[in-house]
Formats: C-alpha cells, sequence, structure tokens
C-alpha cells in the first residue's frame, strides 16, 4: 500500500546507490539530485548504525532466525517422553464435581483463588464480580463493574483485595471488607489504564503492584497505590491474552501469550523481552509456569497445549489428540507439574501427564465453554469456569 | 514515508532481539527433560490430586458415612 506517490519519470543510476532504479527527482540545498526512492528514505532516517540499510537488516533478520533454528535443533538431542519412558503410567484418575458455584448471571469468564485455599473470587460477562467460600459454596461479596466482559480477576495474596477489569480497559482494586454491608464499589481504585480491553490481570509478590495485559498488545507494571506505570513491555504484535509470573520468591520474570502466536518470557525490572516462543499455528489463550519455575505450558486455539522449557529454549511437548479439535482456553499444572489440567471450548477438561505426553482423563460436565482452569494453592482442588455460568470444584 | 520509516524502525529492533537471542545459552533437551522429570518424581508425594488424599483430609471431599453399631 503506497501512502507517498510520485512520478517515476526518469529511470537509471541512483546519485547514491549507483543502482539502476526508478529515480525520484528532488531537491537537496536547491541542486536537484535523483535518488532511488531507498535512498531517499535512508535520507530520512537517523539512527542506522554505519553501514546498515534495509536490505542488510533483513538479511542479518534472516541469517539470526536460521542460527537460531539451528541452535535449538543442536540441542535437541531427545524427546521428553522418551526421558519419561521408564515411569510408571498414571493409574486411573477418579476426579468429580465436589462443589458447583451458582450465582453468575452470564458466561463466567476467569476466576483466581485465596491463598487461605478456600476462598475464590470469578468474574463474569454480566459485570458482576463474586468472592466465594469454596467449603460452603456461600457469596461473601459481590460488586457490579461499570462494563460488561469482565475478562481478568485476581485475589491480592494478603486475600484483603481483588482485582479486576476488561472492556473497561482498566484494571481497578477493591478492597473486600468484612462489613458485608459494606458497599465495595465506593472503595474502588482504578490502577490501571490501557487504551484496550485487559485480558489478564495478577498481583505480584505483594498487594502493591500489578501486572496486567491487554489487547493493546502491551503489558505493563503498575502501583497499586499510586496508579503509576513502573514498566511498561512491548514486543507482542497482537493482543497479549494472558499471563503468569514465575514462581519464586525473588521471582522478577513473566511470561504472557497473544494473538500473535507468541509466547515471551519477560524481565520485570529492565522490560526486557529475554525469550520469544513461536511454534503455535494460533492465538495462544493461557501460560502457565511449571511449578519448578524451568519451564512453562501454553493453551491455544490450535487444539493443543505445549510445554516450552526455559533452559532449552525450546518447545519440549505436545499435548494434543486427532479428536481434540477444539481451542484450548485454559491450563494450570498441578502441584508436583505431573498433571496439566486443561479446559477446552468442547466443554470438556483433559488432563495431561505432563511427562509421558498422553492423557489421563477427559472431565464432563460443564454445559458449555470451559474459559477459566486453576488448581488450589495447596493442591487439593482446581476449579474450572465456564460459559454455562457456573464453577465447579473437583477433586 | 512514514510507514517505511516505521518498518525500518520495527526491523531494527527484531534485529536487535534476535541479536540477543543468538547469545543465550542453552541447555540440551536431555539435560532439561531431566531436570522436569526429577522435579515430579521428587514432588510427587507431596501432590493431592495425583495421589488422592482420603477423603476425611480432604475439605472437598464428603467423608463416608460411617454406619455405628
Amino acid at each position: 500500500m503506497c501512502d507517498q506517490t510520485f512520478l517515476a519519470i526518469t529511470f537509471g543510476p541512483c546519485d547514491n546507490c549507483s543502482q539502476n532504479k526508478p529515480l525520484m527527482n528532488i531537491y537537496l540545498k536547491n541542486e536537484p539530485i535523483n535518488y532511488c526512492s531507498l535512498c531517499v528514505e535512508l535520507m530520512a532516517c537517523q539512527g542506522l548504525a554505519k553501514g546498515e540499510t534495509i536490505h542488510t537488516l533483513k538479511a542479518e533478520s534472516e541469517t539470526l532466525k536460521g542460527k537460531l533454528e539451528e541452535e535449538r535443533a543442536k540441542l535437541h538431542d531427545v524427546e521428553l517422553h522418551q526421558v519419561a519412558e521408564k515411569i510408571e503410567a498414571l493409574g486411573q484418575f477418579v476426579m468429580k464435581t465436589r462443589r458447583t458455584l451458582k450465582g453468575h448471571g452470564n458466561k463466567v469468564l476467569c476466576m483466581d483463588w485465596c491463598r487461605d485455599k478456600r476462598r475464590i473470587v470469578s468474574s463474569s460477562q454480566d459485570g458482576k464480580v463474586i468472592v466465594w467460600d469454596a467449603y460452603t459454596t456461600n457469596k461473601e461479596h459481590a460488586v457490579t463493574m461499570p462494563c460488561t466482559w469482565v475478562m481478568a480477576c485476581a485475589y491480592a495474596p494478603s486475600g484483603c483485595a481483588v482485582a479486576c477489569g476488561g472492556l473497561d480497559n482498566k484494571c481497578s482494586v477493591y478492597p473486600l471488607s468484612l462489613d458485608k454491608n459494606e458497599n465495595l464499589a465506593a472503595k474502588k481504585k482504578s490502577v490501571a489504564m490501557h487504551t484496550n480491553y485487559l485480558s489478564s490481570c495478577s498481583f505480584t509478590n505483594s498487594d502493591m503492584q500489578i501486572l496486567t495485559s491487554s489487547g493493546d498488545g502491551t503489558c505493563a507494571l503498575w502501583d497499586v497505590e499510586s496508579g503509576q506505570l513502573l514498566q511498561s513491555f512491548h514486543g507482542h504484535s497482537a493482543d497479549v491474552l494472558s499471563l503468569n509470573l514465575a514462581p519464586s520468591e525473588t521471582g522478577n520474570t513473566f511470561v504472557s501469550g497473544g494473538c500473535d502466536k507468541k509466547a515471551n518470557v519477560w524481565d520485570m525490572r529492565s522490560g526486557q523481552n529475554v525469550q520469544s516462543f513461536e511454534t503455535h499455528e494460533s492465538d495462544i489463550n493461557s501460560v502457565k509456569y511449571y511449578p519448578s519455575g524451568d519451564a512453562f505450558a501454553t493453551g491455544s486455539d490450535d487444539a493443543t497445549c505445549r510445554l516450552y522449557d526455559l533452559r532449552a529454549d525450546r518447545e519440549v511437548a505436545i499435548y494434543s489428540k486427532e479428536s481434540i479439535i477444539f481451542g484450548a482456553s485454559s491450563v494450570d499444572f498441578s502441584l508436583s507439574g505431573r498433571l496439566l489440567f486443561a479446559g477446552y471450548n468442547d466443554y470438556t477438561i483433559n488432563v495431561w501427564d505432563v511427562l509421558k505426553g498422553t492423557r489421563v482423563a477427559i472431565l464432563f460436565g460443564h454445559e458449555n465453554r470451559v474459559s477459566t482452569v486453576r488448581v488450589s494453592p495447596d493442591g487439593t482442588a482446581f476449579c474450572s469456569g465456564s460459559w454455562d455460568n457456573t464453577l465447579r470444584i473437583w477433586a | 514515508m512514514s510507514s517505511n520509516s516505521a518498518s525500518l524502525v520495527s526491523l531494527q529492533k527484531s534485529v536487535k532481539q534476535l541479536r540477543k537471542e543468538a547469545g543465550f545459552r542453552r541447555i540440551k533437551v536431555s539435560q532439561a527433560a531431566e531436570d522436569l522429570k526429577k522435579f515430579c518424581l521428587d514432588n510427587a508425594q507431596k501432590d493431592p490430586l495425583l495421589m488422592g488424599v482420603p477423603s476425611s483430609d480432604n475439605p472437598f471431599r464428603p467423608p463416608k458415612s460411617c454406619a455405628l453399631l
């Protein structure tokens, strides 16, 4: 697509690069000059290192990509499932719905566990954010957001606040009060501002900072108290759909996945993209770190879940079956990392043996797409949220 | 003109990023896989969803009713 028009009335050697091309007739310091369009462009650009042109950069880009693939392939000496051959296969799994949380008026889009292992916050398309006691199924708090499609919600580490956001392009924090009659909406604090929908949010190790990802293609780290932007992360070329913090006390990296089919690992302090993985064939809906922090899993619209090892810097396993043709919307690991729970758009939850790459169970129960799956902090159960307006606790 | 210089800038950025990634120290998959396997096996006993816990210990599973004679 051209946003510039010029009459190529001459064709000949460019005054700058001497190549035979269509020439632009321009004036430099009142002297008529014939430059090819490339040289005109280069003249207008600053910041090029000595000897760099679009051609050299493109060439370097291709060689580097080739070199990276070569390096990664050299170290690919074995498959994960081969290393896992000698391990005992897992037995039959009996996992049933132990609680059903009913109360949302529309699709459940996101949920998060509180560190006390019993409370859950969930958000829905109807704008409601509800805090539940999963043991008793009682609703403890309910907030109505000023927007619909609340796609992200998170529990603060202290258990004293929840964060949520969606189509309002913001992430807001609501302190939870012990007084049931208090109007939570009154204490709302707007923390993050993006230029498109909020897809995911997560507190860091304290209540003081929140990490957000957005449809505007960026992730950002915010200070809750002041609402100040502390760091922004640019690198995705399309909506970022999911993020997950590395599981470490001193953790300062996180992984994000988006509609550009890429999963990027970021350094929170510098804002740098340290590693990038692009093997999925469609949008990555969910990313989750392996409990050791050395790997992460992704769930994608291409109907596969994949495991990427950070130290080997490549994909090491694919969890897929020909019979699974619907996208995976959400993934999470069990405590030891042996099991991967994945919720799909075909209303089921598949449980995978992470090491052997085989499916160990399919869980039926939801009557619409499963949108979110999270294992409880102590690993005794996991919760799934669905477009059928309910949440289910499985154990 | 502007779209061309924008693509030049993004090309510069991606080359810079690729240079960084080329310098990354990688380990063999066999080593990485062994470590993943070791972590799983070491922590298997502590994984309730994997091992299954008796109903009385799991707050979500209703304990089986006993008949008291």
